[in-house]
């Protein structure tokens, strides 16, 4: 590492709750801060005094740093300056933020995720709120949102958000690179209880299985004990053929996604409303979900100003047995939570089928009726399923029998 | 001599004496009432003014020079033409080539357009302003360099000013879009519709002089006349008075920030769950993206409930006028008109009325409006852990924004104000605001995106949220959430010198800004 001068971070006007770091390591005079901040009258003093402990815990005595802020919390501006730092020096320690006790929560395999909000991993702003939108899980995504130039900074920024910021109990997701890179990044990334992993363009079960070996590795270091499962995505065409393989190759697979932008490139056709050209990909990885009994989740919805296009989308993704779908916006959370839950004429028609089961097995008949019509197990077994949904949505009182009967 | 301080019911320190008059400091809500007679004018007689009404004159200089432009005179505008306001700026570049010094400006508001100002504060031209400050004359008034002291009042306080003789008019010009030569007026019709003249009715009223100044003059009679010609002294053509499109304010579209819209919803949920939203409610918002969105989560909630409300306070703009049009609303009683839809439905829509601050806000009137709206919607840059809230400085201490009708909304049945907890690393919620412009005692509800706060005051809201479902929590636990994602902010240092006076709706002092150290 020969250059001496190193920035991070993000400069310009629409730049919010962010900063940009420039350093350059001397020979002598101390560390000289230069600090330009829009909350230099309440955060002046302590922003020096972290620029300092920070260059001081990297062994940084001499140097020159130009911090500019525009309203940076805390562990952003830790962020920003380590990245900084470790493009001039070759370090393994890491400056961390404190571990709020509030994020150190498990999740459960068979847990909703109808919704998955993807954020871009290197804006900060995005991510100070998002767990207050509420959905199933956050996506800190390290991929497709992050410029190659940016990918370290976004690794440090990622793994000091898990840290500090408050997800306020959606499932903590973070979306990782392809191939060797996204193992590279776990061991930044697993010992700050992320609870669930994105893996884009998967094509193999023997990916999922060098990545779980990796995982566990860095678990027993870290005697880590919360679960991380995983989230393959499906977007390619190897992908769709090898779904089943995929879904199979660890219980830590707990769903399938899957990614239609890049599918249909790689069948070198067009997206279309329709979706025809996807349909069999898509059926494909449901078929290999259900099969062994994980969530199948939709590709995102992209025009975010067209709320009755997505509910409508969302519908049919529904319709075709998909259990989630991801988010871009914060406003279509609430939109797809609305369009997974079941109908009222749905839960209605569920509750007189589950309940005359209960009332066929109370009385001992082996054959369930509902006025003239016989009842096959498999629609019970169906309607079982709707009202536990709807149960667990708040849709329906857990005491739903007593009050129907 | 220096100046003595005197500590008001608020706790802040007040000066005896601001721009060499006496003040009152603030004692309380609804403790001071002034006693004597409204102002008056000097009479005037008819003798005085052409017999055929015409009293138009060549130019605004003439005007001027005819009222009898002089040194230290109290000259006032108002501020229906928002950024696109071409008349304020000319009165001081001709007091200029007069060479006229030490003037009062005292608008209704002055916005980014009047920045042109501040060489007349630095030669001389200009004293100090009674008004409003936003973006650079705030900023010019913050860091100490103007010589008398700002005093900041809200749009009922400006009336009151006007009535009791705190401020003396000497000279009032009003811009109108449309007028006649005898000095009737409107802002309805022309290139520089601005819908109403309220803001402009005190002036008229009660100043020595009056002139009116349009770009649109109509054959007697000009009507409706929301400003009468009998009180005014010389009307002026001129090219133009104003540019439309910056008349129109910027923020008239519902915002597109999801946490903005987050803040909202719960806004309107809060409304919906406590019942302020029932059939033949009245409800107030404001112009901002915040308050836009809340009005339209309010529609969504009516027509779910198939309910409609009795009135809704303006500013409006192009929501408001849908909702009016589509039945949701019996009435519009506007107190300025924020986009060209609001302009236009006043113009043709009777259930679409004008007021002026003093049928809305005034503190020297048999009672007003403002207390009989069921909720407002108001914004503040600070709110502090005894609810009391700053709208006029920013956490650093500049003066940025001015008070508007806020103060006088707080009288309103419920008072909602919609903020988030922290802007980027600034906490909203703190220990103490900066600036005191409104009084805890009446602002009962914060809603923030980590929670809502309700003021322990109002225990019959306390009770019909419980078990809502609704976030609800205490003031302090925001304030320890803020601090707890931002850090505990230092204290900004300030000079003792006093830059801004905040009047209470009264005409007491509730607080002062003190000029920024850099």
């Amino acid at each position: 590492m020969d250059n001496k001068i190193a920035e991070a971070g993000n400069l310009g006007p629409k730049v919010r709750s962010d900063c940009h770091v420039k350093l350059e390591l001397t020979k002598e005079n101390g560390l000289q801060i230069e600090l330009k901040s829009k909350v230099e009258s309440m955060y002046g003093k302590s922003i020096r005094a972290l620029i300092e402990k920070e260059l001081k815990f990297f062994g940084i005595e001499n140097a020159v740093i130009e911090v500019t802020d525009r309203g940076a919390l805390e562990h952003v501006l830790m962020a920003r300056i380590e990245t900084a730092v470790k493009k001039l020096i070759d370090t393994d320690l890491e400056f961390l933020p404190e571990f709020l006790p509030e994020n150190n929560y498990g999740t459960a395999k068979d847990q909703f995720r109808f919704s998955r909000l993807y954020l871009p991993g290197n804006s900060p702003s995005m991510m100070i709120n998002a767990g207050v939108h509420q959905p199933n899980g956050i996506i800190l995504d390290l991929e497709d949102s992050v410029a190659q130039d940016k990918k370290t900074e976004a690794l440090h920024l990622i793994r000091n958000s898990l840290r500090a910021v408050n997800f306020y109990g959606a499932e903590r997701m973070v979306r990782i690179n392809q191939g060797k890179k996204g193992i590279r990044e776990l061991k930044h990334i697993i010992p700050h209880n992320v609870n669930l992993l994105l893996i884009p363009k998967c094509e193999s079960g023997a990916y999922i299985k060098k990545l779980d070996k990796k995982i566990n590795k860095i678990k027993k270091e870290h005697k880590i004990s919360n679960q991380t499962f995983y989230m393959p995505i499906i977007e390619s065409a190897m992908g769709v053929e090898k779904a089943f393989e995929i879904a199979t190759a660890s219980p830590n697979v707990v769903s399938l996604a899957v990614g239609l932008e890049d599918f249909t490139a790689d069948l070198g056709v067009s997206r279309t409303l329709e979706a025809n050209e996807s349909f069999y990909a898509r059926t494909r990885v449901i078929n290999a979900c259900k099969s062994i009994g994980i969530q199948p989740i939709d590709s995102v919805f992209s025009d975010v100003g067209d709320m009755e296009g997505l509910y409508n989308t969302v519908k049919k993704a529904r319709s075709l047995g998909f259990e989630g779908m991801g988010c871009i916006h914060p406003r279509q959370i609430q939109v797809i939570e609305n369009a997974f839950a079941p109908e009222e004429s749905e839960i209605l028609k569920a509750k007189k089928i589950v309940a005359a089961f209960e009332d066929a097995t109370a009385k001992g008949l082996g054959v369930v009726s509902l006025g003239t019509k016989m009842i096959d197990p498999p629609v019970v077994k169906r309607a079982q399923k709707t009202i536990n949904l709807a149960v667990k949505l708040n849709l329906l009182s857990e005491n739903w029998l007593k009050e129907f009967n | 001599m220096k100046n003595k301080f005197i500590k008001n019911a608020l706790g802040r320190r007040i000066p005896a004496e601001i721009n060499g008059k006496k003040q009152i400091p603030f004692m309380g809500v609804n403790k001071y009432k002034p006693e004597g007679k409204i102002y008056s004018r000097k009479i005037p007689s008819n003798v005085d003014y052409p017999l055929d009404g015409n009293k138009k004159v060549i130019n605004l200089k003439e005007a001027l020079i005819k009222s009898g432009l002089k040194d230290g005179m109290v000259i006032s505008t108002h501020h229906h033409f928002r950024n696109g306001d071409l008349i304020a700026n000319q009165i001081f570049d001709i007091a200029k080539e007069l060479g006229v010094k030490d003037l009062i400006w005292f608008p209704s508001a002055s916005f980014p357009c009047h920045e042109h100002l501040i060489q007349y504060l630095e030669d001389g031209t200009i004293h100090h302003i009674e008004g409003s400050m936003n973006g650079p004359l705030g900023k010019y008034t913050s860091e100490g360099k103007m010589r008398g002291t700002a005093v900041l009042r809200s749009h009922g306080g400006r009336y009151q000013a006007v009535q009791d003789g705190e401020i003396e008019i000497d000279i009032a010009v009003i811009g109108a879009a449309c007028a006649d030569t005898f000095g009737n007026a409107n802002g309805l019709v022309g290139p520089s519709a601005s819908g109403l003249l309220g803001f402009a009715l005190a002036d008229s009223e009660y100043a020595d002089k009056v002139i009116v100044v349009t770009d649109n003059m109509v054959e007697f009679p000009c009507l409706p006349w929301q400003i009468q010609g009998n009180r005014v002294d010389f009307t002026v053509e001129v090219e133009k008075v104003g540019i439309p499109e910056r008349i129109v304010s910027g923020t008239t579209q519902i915002t597109k920030s999801p946490d903005r819209l987050y803040l909202a919803e719960l806004t309107a949920k809060f409304c919906e769950q406590t019942g302020i939203i029932r059939d033949g409610f009245s409800f107030q918002t404001g112009a901002g993206g915040t308050s836009l969105a809340v009005s339209d989560y309010f529609s969504q909630i009516m027509r779910k409930k198939e309910i409609k409300a009795r009135f809704a306070r303006g500013g409006s703009n192009k929501y408001l006028v849908k909702m009016l049009e589509e039945g949701q609303i019996d009435y519009i009683l506007d107190g300025q008109t924020f986009d060209l839809d609001g302009v236009k439905s006043m113009a043709k829509n009777p259930n679409h009325v004008w007021t002026s601050p003093f049928t809305s806000y005034n503190f020297h009137s048999k009672g007003n409006f403002a207390g009989m709206v069921d909720v407002v919607i108001l914004g503040a840059t600070e709110v502090d852990v005894n609810f009391n809230a700053n709208v006029v400085t920013h956490s650093d201490g500049y003066l940025m924004h001015g008070i508007g009708g806020w103060q006088n909304c707080l009288f309103s049945k419920t008072v909602i104000l919609p903020i988030p907890l922290f802007r980027d690393r600034i906490p909203v919620i703190m220990d103490e605001v900066t600036t005191i412009c409104g009084p805890g005692e009446l602002i009962d509800v914060i809603v923030t995106e980590r929670g809502i706060a309700i003021n322990p005051l109002r225990t019959d809201l306390i009770e019909k949220v419980k078990n809502s479902g609704l976030p609800i929590t205490t003031i302090q636990e925001l304030k320890d959430e803020a601090e707890k994602i931002c850090g505990k902010p230092e204290k900004p240092v300030f000079s003792d010198e006093v830059i801004a006076a905040i009047k209470w709706v009264d005409g007491t002092v509730i607080d002062v800004v003190k000029k920024v150290e850099k």
